[in-house]
């Protein structure tokens, strides 16, 4: 029996799960299950997501569940949906994550408490570009990647969301536009980290057979949600710890790289099978180092992808069609939803000037804090 | 004198010439945790509920670095003005394990190279009514043996 399910509609922005809805022209009412994603920084509505998006839309007696898991929320909603519909309890579900998010660095929790480890790495002045810039630096070294080549993620990015209407920033950076901008945290500057950013992702899914019955058999379909955890010990230092594990006991592992092997291996796709994805580019580096956990490319060589346009618009493999976080900030429970929204499109052909040629299988991939993170592949 | 006391309680031992980190060890299996566990082993392989205080060594190789070019938010306490810093990830040997630091004042990201050896440091954090508060700080080991 296939385990895939149907995705029906696709939307983002602030009416986001409406205009979903008229993408699948499926009304309200029909939906029986809310999977909502969101975050407590905006206060009470956050900790019941589902239930906070369903009377926005007038409650209409369906089934609830509220995901939260730092960047995989969204993620993690839709396997919740997915679960549903392939338990045979429900047909169509409505996935949808939103949040705003404080300008700036993002801050931990106010008060006094040494025993959060978010709390004590902001003590000590370890923010997140801190990570984001220690991976970078890391490469420059074991590998030879410069900040040029940094700056060609962020270009490229640029120019792929610049025709973009979902896309916040839409504007083409050039090379000089990166070096140019200020030094946040060496060898990273301002325009290789993604900004933090409001918004709001809504799919809506349905068993395979509903999806026939309402004449959509070709519709795209999940065929994996990978959101495992890591494994210990840690191979690299995460937000928010000030250490790794010790590794004297187990082999270290890296944790972004199981992500997506579940995924492949989960839907029985190999990496060289992949025409798009969209993965997260918290920083331009960032970017590169998920080439190699994605397996499209050896460790070591995705400053070479990048430099021959392989991830290019046009290009064998083309990476973050959509603009990726440089185009779009991240707005936390929406963005890992946002993602399979582009791949969707994308295998709908209805990309526009963005559309990846015969895009048939997508992948995606995220990671945020305390051993969250996802991959889903999206395929036609 | 201010009395001069850890930022974190018992993270580090107080001897300013040669500090340590301060860790716990598995009794059972060996890992070594930073900042100190006492509960229960998190290699999902070891079932162990003792632990015993250890020090951590005091120098280990540069794996990566960074700097602070703008002040992070609360609850860091800045300099009024804020004074950028370096960041250092160091590897230690024995323990098998990458431990997070501010670089000592005055040592910029053009003085770190990857690989270099690194020693553990005392510095001042932030100062308040109470007195002031010490943080562990990674110092590159200049002479011969770096």
């Amino acid at each position: 029996m296939s385990k895939d399910i149907a995705i029906l509609g696709v939307e983002y922005g602030v009416a986001a799960a409406r205009s979903a809805l008229a993408d699948a022209g499926i009304p309200w009412r029909d939906i029986q299950f809310v999977s909502g994603a969101a975050t407590m920084r905006c206060g009470y509505p956050g900790y019941v997501a589902g239930a906070t998006f369903a009377q926005a839309l007038g409650w209409q007696g369906a089934q609830v569940n509220t995901s939260y898991a730092a960047c995989a929320s969204g993620s993690q909603a839709l396997a919740a949906a997915r679960a549903k519909i392939l338990a045979g309890e429900c047909d169509v579900a409505l996935v949808i994550g939103a949040d705003t998010t404080p300008k700036g660095f993002l801050a931990p929790q106010r008060g006094e408490r040494p025993d959060d480890p978010d709390w004590v790495r902001f003590r000590v002045g370890i923010t997140n570009p801190t990570y984001f810039a220690l991976y970078a630096r890391r490469r420059m070294a074991l590998y030879g990647d410069t900040a040029e080549d940094f700056a060609l993620v962020k270009v490229k990015n640029s120019r792929h969301g610049f025709t973009n209407p979902n896309a916040r920033y839409r504007k083409i950076f050039t090379a000089e536009d990166v070096s140019n901008s200020a030094m946040v945290a060496d060898p990273l500057r301002l325009m290789d980290i993604c900004a933090t950013s409001d918004g709001g992702a809504a799919l809506i899914v349905s068993s395979l057979d509903y999806a026939k019955r309402l004449g959509k058999a070709d519709a795209p379909r999940i065929a994996a949600i990978s959101t495992v955890t890591p494994t210990f010990a840690s191979a690299v230092v995460e937000m928010p710890d000030l250490a790794t594990d010790s590794a004297v006991a187990a082999e270290p592992r890296r944790f972004r790289a199981a992500l997506p092997a579940k995924a492949y291996e989960e839907a029985g796709i190999d990496p060289k099978d992949v025409s798009v994805a969209e993965i997260y580019d918290l920083s331009t580096a960032l970017e590169l180092e998920w080439y190699e956990d994605l397996q499209f490319c050896a460790r070591g060589d995705a400053a070479k992808l990048v430099r021959a346009g392989v991830t290019t618009l046009g290009g064998r493999l083309p990476v973050n069609p959509s603009g990726g976080l440089a185009c779009f900030g991240e707005a936390v429970p929406a963005q890992a939803l946002a993602q399979v929204c582009e791949l969707a499109w994308q295998l709908r052909g209805q990309a526009g000037e963005r559309q990846v040629a015969g895009a048939k299988v997508g992948i995606t991939a995220n990671q945020g804090l305390f051993g969250h993170g996802s991959s889903v592949i999206v395929k036609r | 004198m201010k009395p001069r006391t850890a930022v974190f309680d018992g993270w580090f031992s107080l001897d300013e010439r040669e500090p340590h980190l301060l860790g716990t060890r598995c009794c059972k299996c060996g890992t070594y945790y930073f900042p100190k566990l006492n509960s229960f082993c998190r290699n999902p392989d070891c079932d162990s509920d003792r632990f015993e205080e250890t020090p951590l060594s005091r120098t280990g190789k540069l794996w990566s670095y960074t700097n602070a070019s703008y002040q992070p938010p609360e609850p860091f306490v800045s300099p009024d003005p804020f004074v950028p810093f370096a960041i250092a990830a160091v590897e230690l040997e024995r323990e098998r394990m990458v431990v997070l630091g501010q670089v000592t004042s005055g040592t910029g990201v053009d003085a770190l190279k990857v690989g270099m050896t690194m020693e553990l440091a005392l510095e001042t954090l932030f100062e308040d009514d109470k007195g002031e508060k010490l943080v562990w700080k990674w110092r590159p080991v200049t002479g011969a043996a770096a």
